[in-house]
């Protein structure tokens, strides 16, 4: 749970930045804030681990590339090495372990799918496993954001 | 249909995240040889055309409180799928919904919903939410709860 002035900043960044020249400020000016507590929270979220980034997020299929949802099934005494060989290639952006037989679902991240394909192969050959591809076929529009859950104040996700 | 050299260099720039200074935007332009301003049109320009999906904070959910994150996965009729596939995308608690391809024998789901929550008592009423809204049309589903990260990087073009 976040300290309540944290979870309002992460609620606050969530999208929308300001493309403007000094956005923090405007950031700042929003919150009743000053720049640099803006940029000192924000720092201090990404290097404890609560945001993992903070920047534009591209959708590469609007330029040509693929994301694709790939899943392997790991014996459980290989996990951690195949985990690093995995994560090793820069197209692995997201990687998760789950509860099931497949125990590894990763998502590859490329300019194009002949690139997406190259990836998988990769790992294929690295590892000697077999991996099963589930390309998107379609995504259906979801507009979520999940709200910081607070002590004492736990609203959940909400819709807007 | 593939990236410009441009975009190619800007999304290299930014994918790890924005400059943490007053002014990012020209921080960024400095590296890649043009003014704050261009750099805050374009990604203007992406945003609109829908190449940057967002310009903001992308968090770690288990460090915001929702600790329950499972991806909810369905085998529902593919005649039937998209229409039930709307509904669930505007359901409180669904991230993502995809349609992907089965991959028989191992895996006969076609729909898959990302649900979160701060207890997997949250996420199994999300799911039966679902399980309700599909009916009669749901052959039989699953819920894969991660029990770690394992990578979150995010997109990264190879070679930069």
């Amino acid at each position: 749970m976040l300290p309540p002035d944290d979870a309002l900043l992460v609620a606050h960044l969530h999208d929308g930045f300001p493309l403007v020249e000094q956005p923090f400020s405007a950031v700042a000016q929003q919150l009743g804030w000053t720049e640099s507590r803006v940029i000192t929270r924000l720092q201090a979220l990404l290097s404890q681990g609560v945001l993992t980034r903070f920047g534009p997020l591209f959708q590469i299929e609007r330029a040509g590339g693929q994301f694709v949802l790939a899943a392997i099934a790991v014996p459980e005494e290989r996990f951690d090495a195949v985990t690093a060989q995995v994560n090793a290639l820069p197209e692995v952006a997201h990687n998760y372990r789950r509860e099931h037989a497949l125990n590894m679902w990763f998502v590859i991240a490329a300019e194009s799918p002949a690139l997406a394909q190259q990836a998988i192969d990769r790992i294929e050959a690295t590892i000697g496993l077999p991996v099963l591809a589930f390309p998107k076929e379609h995504e259906y529009f979801v507009e979520l954001r999940l709200t910081p859950l607070t002590q004492g104040g736990s609203h959940g996700a909400q819709t807007l | 249909m593939a990236l410009k050299p441009f975009d190619r260099a800007l999304i290299a720039a930014t994918q790890s995240g924005l400059p943490l200074v007053s002014r990012p935007y020209e921080a960024i332009g400095a590296m890649l040889g043009v003014s704050g301003p261009q750099v805050q049109e374009r990604l203007s320009q992406m945003l609109r055309e829908g190449l940057v999906r967002r310009v903001g904070a992308v968090p770690n959910h288990y460090r915001l409180g929702y600790t329950a994150n499972g991806m909810s996965v369905w085998d529902v009729p593919d005649e039937h799928v998209d229409a039930a596939a709307l509904r669930i995308a505007a359901l409180p608690g669904v991230s993502h919904c995809y349609r992907r391809p089965r991959r028989l024998p191992q895996w006969p789901y076609n729909l898959f919903a990302m649900l979160h929550g701060a207890t997997r008592d949250d996420v199994q009423a999300q799911a039966r939410d679902i399980e309700a809204l599909l009916a009669p049309h749901c052959r039989q589903h699953n819920i894969l709860y991660s029990t770690a990260i394992l990578k979150k990087t995010g997109l990264r073009l190879r070679g930069d």
